[in-house]
């Protein structure tokens, strides 16, 4: 009898994580009152005040009572730039983490942010599958509209970057060569005749990471797969977390 | 798209930096014993020193650091430098804040004389380099030198002076800079308007608000696109130091008596937040880089230190915008804006070498000999190439290689860069008219609080909320408090750990206080004491 409660137990247990942690839920997101849906906080204008709720995917840094967030619902999106936030809040910051985010929309170097903002944690718990844009690269009206969600780029070829000195390398420290390992590393890829830069950016993948090692690993003409957040900086400029040699 | 990156996000790095010159006397207080100086530096035992140094995401800048330390080490074999690099000088203050509490500072390091004032506050961290200049062996010029070092009369005194505060030297000058207008000069003739053999900032506002006009779908005239901001700002706190130095309007005493929070400084953010309102002014840190904007035509009047020449202009060779985005166009450098064109005023800035104490003077004296390596011809004329920056010798200024490197401009896009030899040569013409702002502990949070007046008038703005008297004597309040700057008062003045006053004998009650305390803990270590005796 005993055997058969545990694994009643067992079983409730696992169904209940399952439910809770799930990925890529199909579920609507339902949004609180006076909470704006993905689609509103889109057609808000700059600087206007913004109250939304989000997930949070991945943690940049916390810097004196400050956090800045990769964050998607199951419609959009949403990198928030240094939120207040306690260190002991940051702790509890895991991915999946729901949070409820009141800041300004701003726009910097064309990535869409909100800026100054306050959050709450709430019940509730999503991570994002990553979504396979790499048919969309070559449209950026089209890309950008999946800007700073959990992507994917698939059979991408990894091109030769030059540093200013004009030497060749698979990867940069900075994007001119001038780092040294644990700064941000540059690295060019190319599909269908056009070239991409991405980056490990530091803050969010040191250089004690899989991918930061991976990517300090690649060959120029490696074929690869990645995965990470889709940023912006003057264009499309993923952070990426993850390099595996391409399927 | 492959655009050269070198967007790292801003990072305020500066807040961790914010309190501590509240921390007087705390951090180091195990202190050091003051640096004394050797007869002679001993080549038999070996010196690994550090070196940190910041360059401007710049690989030429990198490698000639590189080459400096090759070069410096064949020399004096017995000498390794390890060096680590920044590139904000924030990051650089923080971490080494963070290691005079633990006495693992660099022996070498890049910084500005505001930052030192901070550094101060550890005992004898900082070295005083008076000894050091002077040494008939190991000093400037000294007979013991193992290659061209510039005599202290061949280093820009105006440049030596600014390393000069609390009654000593504590740096020695490494490049020198200010800050450039980069304009695009055919949409300010396209406008109508001709540049003034001097700028002004009534020139620039009105240009800039003149630019706006847009045609019905909202692109704008001027250059058809539907973004344009034509006057960005970078360094916020400089525009705000400038203005009031042109002004005679107060931002502090040498002493640390903080002016700043005035009603005419309230008239300039009054002016400035009118131009926020219609558009036509915004900063870096709001929008981003200048350069960015002015390459892709998209601002006319691009304001950034002549130490980022290298990205201003049509033909930059530093570019970070994808080539299908860049406008050609003419680029003229002038001199930032001015209230009284007759009288012209311009911030000295670029980075200073301090030297860290430490326990074995001979690494000190290690440390020097390295540091004085960089005021070189070699490391002067070649990192001044990098960028929009003057070597700080007369030395390398009048060597023939630096005045070739000047005649040259517009010879080529790379090396001879005509925007960038502008940019230096404006300088080079300006020295007398550079000033710099006094050195105490906490000026680099004063620093600080200047630009955040501009930036956060200008975000209230753009935000539709009520800007009025309120708002600036809130805004006043707020500030001063985020930077403690309401606390500086009661902070010493420039004056390191070491020479601040004497407080004199503790007063009766607190010496019987004491005497009472230790009596009560002897007391008790003796009941301790017979109690275990007692078991035995």
């Amino acid at each position: 009898m005993k055997k058969i409660t545990s694994l009643l137990l067992a079983g409730v247990l696992v169904a209940a994580c399952a439910g809770c942690g799930s990925k890529g839920g199909d579920g609507a997101d339902v949004k609180s009152e006076g909470v704006m849906t993905y689609a509103e906080y889109d057609a808000a204008a700059l600087e206007s005040e913004v109250v939304i709720e989000t997930y949070v995917q991945a943690k940049q840094s916390w810097w004196e009572d400050k956090a800045t967030l990769y964050t998607q619902d199951k419609d959009g999106g949403y990198f928030v730039y240094n939120v207040a936030c306690s260190e002991e809040d940051y702790a509890k910051l895991n991915p999946g983490t729901k949070i409820k985010v009141t800041g300004y929309k701003t726009a910097w170097s064309g990535e869409v942010e909100i800026i100054e903002g306050a959050f709450e944690i709430m019940e509730g718990n999503y991570i994002a599958s990553a979504e396979d844009v790499t048919s969309l690269l070559a449209n950026e009206s089209e890309l950008i509209k999946h800007q700073n969600k959990f992507v994917a780029f698939k059979g991408m070829t990894v091109e030769a970057s030059k540093d200013a000195a004009g030497n060749e390398a698979a990867f940069l420290y900075n994007w001119d060569g001038s780092g040294q390992e644990g700064d941000d590393l540059y690295f060019n890829v190319s599909l269908d005749g056009q070239t991409y830069t991405f980056t490990v950016e530091s803050y969010l993948c040191d250089s004690s990471t899989e991918v930061y090692k991976a990517v300090q690993g690649l060959n120029v003409g490696d074929k690869i797969d990645m995965e990470g957040f889709l940023y912006w900086y003057e264009g499309v400029n993923p952070h990426i977390t993850s390099v595996k040699a391409a399927k | 798209m492959q655009a050269g990156q070198r967007g790292k996000r801003r990072r305020v790095l500066a807040a961790a930096a914010i309190c501590i010159f509240l921390l007087t006397g705390c951090h180091g207080s195990r202190g050091l014993e003051a640096f004394v100086m050797p007869e002679t530096f001993d080549t038999t035992a070996q010196y690994e020193i550090t070196f940190w140094a910041k360059n401007d995401t710049n690989k030429a800048q990198t490698a000639i650091y590189e080459q400096a330390i090759a070069d410096f080490e064949e020399l004096y074999p017995n000498i390794t430098v390890n060096l680590r690099l920044y590139t904000d000088y924030g990051k650089i203050y923080n971490d080494v804040i963070t290691n005079i509490a633990t006495n693992t500072t660099p022996n070498v390091c890049i910084t500005y004389p505001d930052h030192i004032a901070t550094y101060l506050t550890g005992a004898n961290q900082v070295v005083p380099l008076e000894e050091l200049f002077d040494s008939e062996k190991y000093g400037l010029g000294g007979s013991e030198i193992k290659y061209d070092s510039p005599g202290r009369e061949e280093i820009i005194p105006q440049y030596l002076e600014e390393c000069a505060f609390g009654g000593h030297y504590y740096a020695i000058p490494y490049m020198r800079s200010t800050e450039s207008c980069y304009i695009n000069k055919t949409y300010v003739e396209k406008l109508g308007y001709k540049l003034p053999d001097t700028l002004t900032w009534d020139f620039v506002w009105e240009v800039s608000e003149a630019a706006l006009a847009a045609d019905e779908e909202g692109n704008y005239l001027v250059n058809g696109q539907k973004v344009l901001i034509p006057f960005i700002y970078k360094s916020t706190d400089n525009m705000m130091i400038q203005q009031l130095r042109q002004k005679g309007i107060g931002y502090s005493t040498p002493e640390g008596e903080i002016l700043l929070f005035s009603d005419a400084t309230k008239e300039l953010l009054e002016t400035i937040a009118a131009h926020a309102e219609t558009g036509a002014f915004s900063t870096f840190k709001i929008s981003s880089y200048p350069a960015n904007f002015l390459n892709a035509g998209q601002c006319i009047f691009a304001i950034d230190s002549t130490a980022g020449a290298t990205w201003m202009g049509s033909d930059a060779p530093l570019i970070d915008i994808s080539a299908d985005k860049l406008v050609e166009f003419e680029t003229e450098v002038m001199a930032v804006p001015q209230f009284d064109p007759e009288n012209p005023r311009m911030i000295s800035q670029g980075p200073s070498v301090c030297i860290f104490n430490k326990r074995d003077p001979q690494e000190v004296l290690a440390s020097w000999l390295f540091a004085q390596y960089l005021l070189t011809n070699e490391v002067q004329i070649a990192y001044s190439q990098t960028e929009g920056y003057v070597p700080v010798t007369e030395k390398a200024r009048q060597s023939a290689e630096y005045q070739d490197y000047l005649s040259g401009s517009g010879q080529d896009n790379a090396l001879h860069y005509d925007v960038k030899i502008k940019a230096t040569r404006l300088l080079l013409e300006n020295v007398e008219n550079t000033f710099v702002t006094p050195v105490f502990n906490g000026s680099a949070s004063l620093r600080d609080a200047a630009g955040q007046l501009i930036e956060n008038t200008v975000k209230s703005v753009r935000r539709s909320q009520t800007v009025d008297d309120a708002y600036y004597a809130k805004l006043y309040e707020d500030i001063a408090s985020l930077y403690r700057l309401d606390q500086l008062g009661r902070q010493s003045g420039s004056a390191p750990a070491a020479e601040r006053t004497e407080l004199g004998p503790l007063p009766g009650p607190a010496v019987a206080l004491i005497a009472a305390l230790v009596c009560a803990w002897v007391l008790i270590a003796l009941y301790v004491i017979s109690r275990k005796r007692k078991k035995k």
